[in-house]
């Protein structure tokens, strides 16, 4: 990016508004993000910044919101804070809540999209895979396909995939559905729609990353004795493993950031933390949104960070490998 | 002279060797698909059917046909009968005491009210007093409500009386029924759903644009400077992207409300006064703003994979041969960005297009696109409806996904 030698005075001056422009892109994308952080230690419920934090004066300063998600929905907020104002909490405090809701589905959709994702990966970088690009555009296409006709669809559908709450089915599948017997309105419906919309990027990192798998290696392995099992678990897991993980992240941040999905099919069992940012922002707007944004942002930057991580193991694995 | 032509070659156990290669390979095939099988299957019940679903819903509504049994025979008896006689007055009375013993003449009258408007209230008041009705039916319906005898109402009513029918396309592209009993097109006030399409392609294509502006110059930065100082710089672009939708757009609703970040600067700075607050939310300027910072990864990230790929070299050689640098630019630069414009571009319009977040959260009143049209009839119980519009959304998204997929290649889409 140096400048050369030969630019004239006018490619200099157009060089420095060129950085200048490129700073300024940078900031429009990073500063809502940051701008968050300092906001959610607002004392007085305003959205905007007060004299005394513009003055860094202690007083402008305080955690009354992020108190407020331990505290919202509480029986007793007031009471001593001891072992059973804890425990209540844990059970009763809305926001709490969803955060279990969110964490157990979005773990349940990870497993699910990842599983199913990666095998099928494995399927498709196989050379003799046939209608590969069909099969593919297909199985993006959750991404690609406006989330409300998924939603739309979805909970046209869930209302009517219903078992009887009298069968053997709903013995079996019955903690998982609603009280009805429904897909709608139960945490097995949300799960799969979830992962539904996460196994597009499990298979676009997962076949990016066996794009540099060297195909002979299974079949050293299988000359060398080994079961496909074996090869698997052996050979091809250990190599792919960085791809398979980031894409259980990407899945993982898709169902724990989806909110319209849970908006149509989901109840009021399910809230999950994006439904109650939803109804926060909808309804009344307090710095308490801001509060969970931060914490959100903190988990985004761990997230990224690992993932950035696994990319340059991945890179370091694949340049082993001969091509 | 003998024979040299060989003989076929065989495997060990005696088979052609052709043979046995082609079925080795039909077996690796097989092995392959059955490796995509199970995922195959959970996206085709959990998505394909699910849209499946909501596409017949968009050509189907029972909510009349189901409740007017002798009105229906009445219509497949005299096909093509627009004048209706006193039978079908009747079967119509008959009907319509049926439903206000089964509390149904709402379900009847919304069917009908999506081509005729104002119907739900005449289908209700007239079954309250259908059972004392008393022949000849004709006169005791039109003493009821002139409407009755309206040709346009019969036309909608045989129509509805087969569950199956293309009028929800009809509404959702604005048109109307004539007082013949045709479709017309709606007044120019009255085209709403195609106004908000248009509208929504209008603002989808703004937005690809602003983020095409924004990304160019900092996609180039990252692919000209070292490996080390772009990596740390393209940080910058993925946290957006990993950051929740909604915690942007509430710290976006933070900075731009009237009470918001950029007018208290602004105030205290001078440059307005108290008064002069400026509204950036909550219309459509919000949803354009906050559509782009969400949508602008989308666009680095493909623009700067192609742009990583450009040999410095090529603008030095042009240089050398004496263009000017906007010369260089325009001549040899651009023209070898143009894969991951066109890739980034198309992305960004795909995702634009079908937004609903942000539109519902920033939008207010004019900032709202066609999936909050699509919500706003879900929630109103317009299902059919509803379907219809989305239905019409999916097809336009399917034509870019082809053309994305026949232009970049869906395999070359990358995360990160």
């Amino acid at each position: 990016m140096a400048l050369p030698t030969y630019a004239s005075p006018l490619e200099k001056v157009w060089h420095y508004t060129y950085i200048v422009i490129c700073v300024a892109i940078f900031f429009f994308l990073i500063a809502p993000i940051v701008v968050v952080i300092p906001l959610s230690f607002n004392a007085e419920p305003y959205f905007s910044f007060t004299e005394k934090m513009l003055s860094f004066d202690p007083t402008g300063y305080s955690l009354r919101w992020y108190d407020t998600l331990l505290t919202l929905g509480h029986a007793a907020p007031d009471g001593p804070r001891d072992g059973a104002w804890w425990e209540r909490a844990w059970e009763t405090s809305t926001w709490i809540k969803a955060a279990k809701n969110s964490l157990w589905i979005g773990l349940w959709a990870t497993v699910l999209a990842t599983v199913l994702g990666t095998i099928a990966a494995l399927g498709l970088s196989r050379p003799e895979m046939p209608y590969r690009r069909l099969i593919m555009a297909m199985l993006i296409s959750p991404m690609i396909v406006p989330i409300i006709i998924i939603a739309v669809g979805m909970s046209f559908f869930y209302a009517k995939a219903c078992v009887s709450p009298d069968s053997a089915w709903f013995t079996l599948f019955g903690w998982a559905l609603s009280s009805k017997g429904c897909l709608a309105n139960s945490h097995l419906g949300v799960i799969i729609a979830h992962a539904t919309l996460g196994i597009p990027f499990v298979i676009i990192t997962v076949t990016a990353t066996l794009s540099g798998f060297d195909q002979s290696l299974i079949r050293a392995s299988a000359s060398l004795g080994a079961n496909p099992r074996t090869t698997f678990f052996k050979v091809i897991m250990p190599l792919i493993l960085p791809g398979v993980i980031s894409g259980a992240l990407f899945a993982f941040v898709t169902s724990f950031d989806e909110v319209v999905a849970v908006l149509f099919i989901a109840g009021p069992e399910q809230q999950t933390i994006p439904r109650q940012m939803w109804n926060g922002i909808r309804e009344a707007i307090s710095p308490a949104i801001l509060s969970v944004a931060t914490i959100l942002v903190i988990v985004s930057i761990l997230l990224l960070t690992t993932v950035e991580l696994l990319r340059r193991r991945s890179e370091r694995l694949r340049g082993v490998t001969p091509r | 002279m003998a024979d040299i032509s060989p003989a076929p070659l065989t495997t060990s156990d005696g088979r052609p060797l052709k043979a046995a290669l082609a079925s080795a390979q039909a077996r690796a095939k097989w092995r392959a698909f059955l490796l995509v099988v199970p995922l195959l299957l959970f996206i085709v019940l959990t998505f394909l059917v699910p849209i499946g679903y909501m596409l017949q819903r968009s050509f189907q509504h029972d909510g009349f046909s189901a409740n007017v049994p002798a009105l229906a025979a009445w219509f497949d008896a005299n096909p093509g009968v627009t004048e209706p006689d006193e039978a079908a007055y009747k079967a119509l009375v008959t009907d319509l005491a049926q439903m206000q013993v089964d509390k149904t003449p709402g379900q009847a009258g919304t069917r009908i009210n999506y081509t005729v408007p104002g119907t739900i209230s005449l289908f209700k008041g007239a079954a309250r007093k259908a059972a004392e009705m008393q022949p000849p039916y004709k006169d005791a319906l039109l003493a009821d409500s002139a409407q009755w005898g309206e040709p346009k109402l019969w036309a909608a009513m045989r129509e509805a009386a087969s569950p199956y029918t293309t009028d929800f396309y009809r509404v959702a592209t604005d048109r109307k029924r004539a007082a013949d009993g045709g479709w017309e097109r709606g007044s120019d006030q009255e085209r709403i759903y195609i106004f908000l399409f248009v509208k929504t392609f209008l603002l989808s294509g703004a937005v690809t644009v602003i983020c095409l502006l924004l990304a160019f110059p900092i996609a180039h930065l990252l692919a000209t400077l070292p490996m080390s100082k772009s990596s740390l710089l393209m940080i910058l672009v993925l946290l957006p992207f990993w950051t929740s939708l909604l915690v942007r757009t509430s710290s976006w609703i933070a900075i731009l409300q009237e009470q918001g970040v950029i007018n208290d600067l602004l105030v205290w700075m001078h440059v307005l006064g108290e008064d002069g607050r400026v509204r950036m939310v909550y219309n459509q300027t919000g949803t354009v703003i906050v559509m782009t910072h969400i949508l602008l990864p989308f666009m680095v990230l493909p623009l700067y994979s192609v742009m990583r790929t450009i040999p410095p070299s090529y603008a030095r050689a042009a240089r050398s041969l004496g263009a000017t640098s906007w010369t260089t630019f325009r001549r040899v630069y651009l023209p070898q960005t143009l894969p991951g414009i066109a890739a980034g571009s198309l992305l960004v319009f795909i995702l634009a297009v079908g937004y609903y977040i942000t539109p519902a959260l920033v939008g207010g009143a004019d900032g709202q696109l066609i999936s909050n049209m699509i919500q706003f009839h879900m929630a109103k119980s317009n299902w059919s409806l509803a379907a219809a519009l989305a239905a019409m959304l999916l097809v336009a998204v399917m034509v870019l996904y082809w053309l994305y997929d026949r232009l970049i290649g869906i395999d070359r889409l990358k995360l990160g």
